[in-house]
């Protein structure tokens, strides 16, 4: 496409519309959406019926007929920014046309500090159409010195530090800085600056950027402590509900059902002694025995704090279940999670009282096993169910995999959770193959698909349905 | 009366005629849905008016409203039709002597004796309806599976009697709390809506609508506090109904400002769970009663 003449470019905007809603789909699906062509055909169909020149009407109208569920909007949103963002620039570079640049005279002359003062007040209440024009200004003033650093992302902190933009801290009873800003109002801003410093990238170089994937990360679990304890709630409070529906559903008509004798009989009586209605044995759903080990040591810290969530979640569903932290040595933590509701409070209870014996701060994989083995081997049956997360980075210290075979044997189920991308699996000090043979499932666990994955396999009324 | 919908502008207008303050996107899909002769998926946190939706639609249209709850183990002879089994079997016994089966066969198979369920009188109703399908999250996949030929070719197949086709064409919404994931088939054949808690204005919005008689200023105060609430991590948020009952509670109790006593009485209203008062009380309460962020200057609004 990018080597076709202006006069292919022509014919194409001539098929118009059409190819470039296809084109969306294909970015869509990319990005691993399910677009199916009744789905487009929806999509053409919606806009026939609404008026799409208000850009409101026509994303929504795409939105409601594409994205079928919160985690496709997102990506949709995502997307559909990116895309005909790219599609208006792409047609003002053919055009020859430039934005109108707020030049340096108007910028040299703006004192900084009322700029400043202007930016924060449109923060905390200006509209789009504000922040968008302060983002121009801020950039003319002093947004490029020479050239900029060619990295849209460096350029945006840059500005911000200049600008002395903080975010207000995620503790709402330490509003100490007069100065901070709402931290999503911030985050719009920094949208805004980064899209006009691409549209001045993309003018002063004449053509577009390539088209990159959405990066994973973007739709990760956000793993990084710095990022929002929040989303981990949000994803693991869905996964809390999938739970605790989950078997319920399997609860309903089964193929495979028995038929309850006495009770069909003794519907029978309402019809004269004629069994017209089956009456069958309610089945009774697989309540697995859980014993959970969390690895909390530092190679796992962003992962640990998604997975004592998880762990928070399981406590809520399951009724039956221990669960052990370690990193060099292992303890048992199922009390805290049974006295304590809020995630905050077992998280410090955790971190300080309760905490692992630690001497090294070393994970020690081969330790922890024979230590568990001690503690739970005379509880091991095989309806229960042995779950570890953790990244089998051992310090090369001895993986100790026969005490893990032995675990494995005794318990019903084992399942691994590593939550390092299977790239890395058995580089390093990973010895994840020493364990894979004594695991029923070995899992990559750092998205919420992943996740999800993992419970449909957990929950799983028959073992041998069970692969990685 | 029933009325078509003219435009989204049209649609929104009668929403609030009848009582329901649609956002932009809410507008746009409940008139796409008409048009296209679509069902709606309308997702979202509990109590953010997805049930309520439907109910407007029917008032706003003039529609009839057929309901059907979904739980687990719903199957299709709740839903659809059932054969009237004891109507049957006297209709057999009172012909016992002489008739020969085909006969009788042909006679007890007919809609005489068919129990029609919400989804065929839905169908087979001659003016068009509002079909609202509540917590389809709640049933089986074998359920949804039955579902798509209804919601695709809004017809039913009766073995015994032949295909039921519609007589008019209903306006089918779907609820679900997202406790599971829908199937791809399903959701193939709906629009799609997610709603969620509305802003502070919109919120405001409804309770005056709701709640003419409260003061400006505690309505938005109330609003505000709201919002404050559904930020911390609760086990279970208020809902815009909440919001509403709240409203007309400190009606009723005559209070003309919200500070920490009167959140302390009448927070039950809108916080349902033992532990969820005592994370309210610490976090909310605390900062009404130092009037912190709840707007010093609004007094006078």
């Amino acid at each position: 496409m990018e080597s076709s003449g202006p006069g292919d470019r022509q014919a194409e905007r001539a098929a118009g519309f059409a190819t470039r809603l296809l084109d969306f789909a294909d970015e869509l699906r990319s990005e691993g959406m399910a677009v199916g062509t009744s789905e487009l055909l929806d999509a053409f169909e919606a806009l026939r019926h609404v008026p799409w020149t208000p850009e409101e009407d026509f994303r929504e109208a795409l939105a409601a007929t594409l994205a079928k569920s919160p985690e496709d909007r997102r990506v949709f949103e995502l997307l559909f920014d990116r895309f005909f963002f790219r599609a208006v620039e792409e047609a003002a570079l053919e055009q020859g046309r430039e934005s109108e640049h707020f030049e340096s005279g108007e910028g040299g002359n703006l004192d900084l500090d009322s700029l400043r003062h202007r930016i924060r007040a449109a923060i905390r209440e200006g509209t789009d159409g504000e922040l968008r024009d302060l983002a121009r200004l801020a950039i003319a003033a002093f947004g490029r010195e020479g050239e900029g650093s060619g990295v849209i992302g460096v350029d945006v902190q840059r500005i911000r530090r200049t600008l002395g933009l903080k975010g207000q801290s995620g503790d709402p009873q330490a509003q100490t800085d007069p100065d901070a800003v709402p931290r999503d109002r911030l985050r719009e801003f920094e949208r805004h600056l980064r899209r006009e410093l691409e549209r001045d990238q993309i003018e002063r170089t004449e053509q577009l950027p390539p088209a990159k994937p959405l990066r994973e990360f973007d739709r990760a679990l956000p793993s990084n402590p710095l990022q929002d304890l929040a989303a981990v709630h949000r994803v693991v409070s869905q996964l809390r509900r999938r739970l605790a529906t989950r078997g319920h559903e399997q609860r309903g008509r089964r193929r495979s059902q028995v038929v309850d004798m006495r009770r069909t009989l003794r519907a029978s009586l309402e019809t004269g002694g004629v069994p017209l209605r089956l009456r069958y044995r309610p089945k009774r759903p697989r309540r697995p025995e859980l014993y959970v080990l969390c690895d909390v040591s530092t190679s796992v810290t962003s992962a640990s704090v998604f997975f004592l969530s998880v762990l928070h979640a399981l406590h809520d569903s399951f009724r039956k279940l221990r669960s052990f932290v370690f990193v060099e040595r292992i303890s048992e933590v199922t009390d805290v999670f049974e006295r304590e509701q809020s995630f905050k409070e077992i998280a410090h209870a955790i971190a300080t009282d309760k905490g692992v014996a630690d001497v090294s701060g070393y994970t020690d994989y081969g330790r922890v096993w024979l230590e568990f083995y001690e503690s739970v081997v005379d509880d091991l049956d095989p309806r229960s169910t042995v779950i570890v997360l953790g990244d089998a980075r051992t310090n090369g210290r001895e993986p100790h995999a026969e005490v893990f075979a032995r675990i494995s044997e005794r318990a019903g189920r084992t399942f691994w959770m590593n939550p390092e991308p299977q790239l890395y699996w058995n580089y390093g000090d990973s010895v994840i193959r020493a364990y894979e043979p004594f695991c029923d499932g070995v899992f990559e666990c750092w998205t919420t698909k992943q996740l999800e994955g993992f419970v449909n396999a957990l929950t799983e009324l028959r073992p041998t349905a069970v692969t990685p | 009366m029933v009325t078509e919908l003219q435009s989204v502008d049209d649609v929104r207008a009668r929403l609030a005629q009848a009582a329901y303050l649609a956002g932009e996107s809410t507008a746009l899909v409940s008139y796409l849905a008409a048009q296209l002769g679509k069902p709606v998926l309308v997702e979202g946190p509990a109590g953010v008016g997805k049930t309520e939706l439907a109910k407007a639609l029917s008032r706003a249209t003039g529609r009839k409203l057929i309901r059907l709850q979904c739980y687990e183990g719903l199957d299709e002879a709740k839903a659809l039709y059932e054969w009237n089994y004891r109507k049957q079997l006297l209709r057999i016994q009172t012909e016992a002597t002489g008739s020969g089966w085909d006969d009788v066969r042909d006679d007890i198979f007919g809609e005489e004796f068919l129990l029609s369920r919400p989804l065929l009188n839905a169908i087979a109703e001659t003016e068009p309806v509002v079909l609202l399908i509540d917590e389809i999250d709640k049933t089986d996949h074998e359920f949804e599976a039955m579902l798509l030929e209804v919601l695709s070719d809004f017809q039913i197949s009766i073995p015994e009697l032949g295909v039921v086709e519609a007589r008019s064409h209903p306006l089918v919404l779907l609820t679900s709390n997202n406790s599971r994931e829908l199937t791809e088939a399903l959701k193939r054949r709906c629009l799609y809506l997610w709603l969620d808690y509305p802003d502070v204005e919109r919120e405001l919005e409804i309770v005056r609508m709701h709640a003419p008689d409260l003061a400006g200023a505690v309505a938005r105060k109330l609003v505000e506090v709201i919002h404050e609430v559904r930020a911390l991590d609760l086990k279970k948020p208020p809902s815009i109904a909440e919001s509403i009952d709240w409203a007309r509670a400190l009606l009723l109790l005559g209070a003309d400002d919200i500070d920490e006593a009167v959140l302390a009485k009448t927070m039950s209203v809108i916080v349902k769970h033992r532990t969820d008062l005592d994370v309210v009380a610490e976090r909310v309460g605390v900062k009404l009663s130092s009037d912190g962020i709840f707007g010093a200057g609004r007094q006078a609004g």
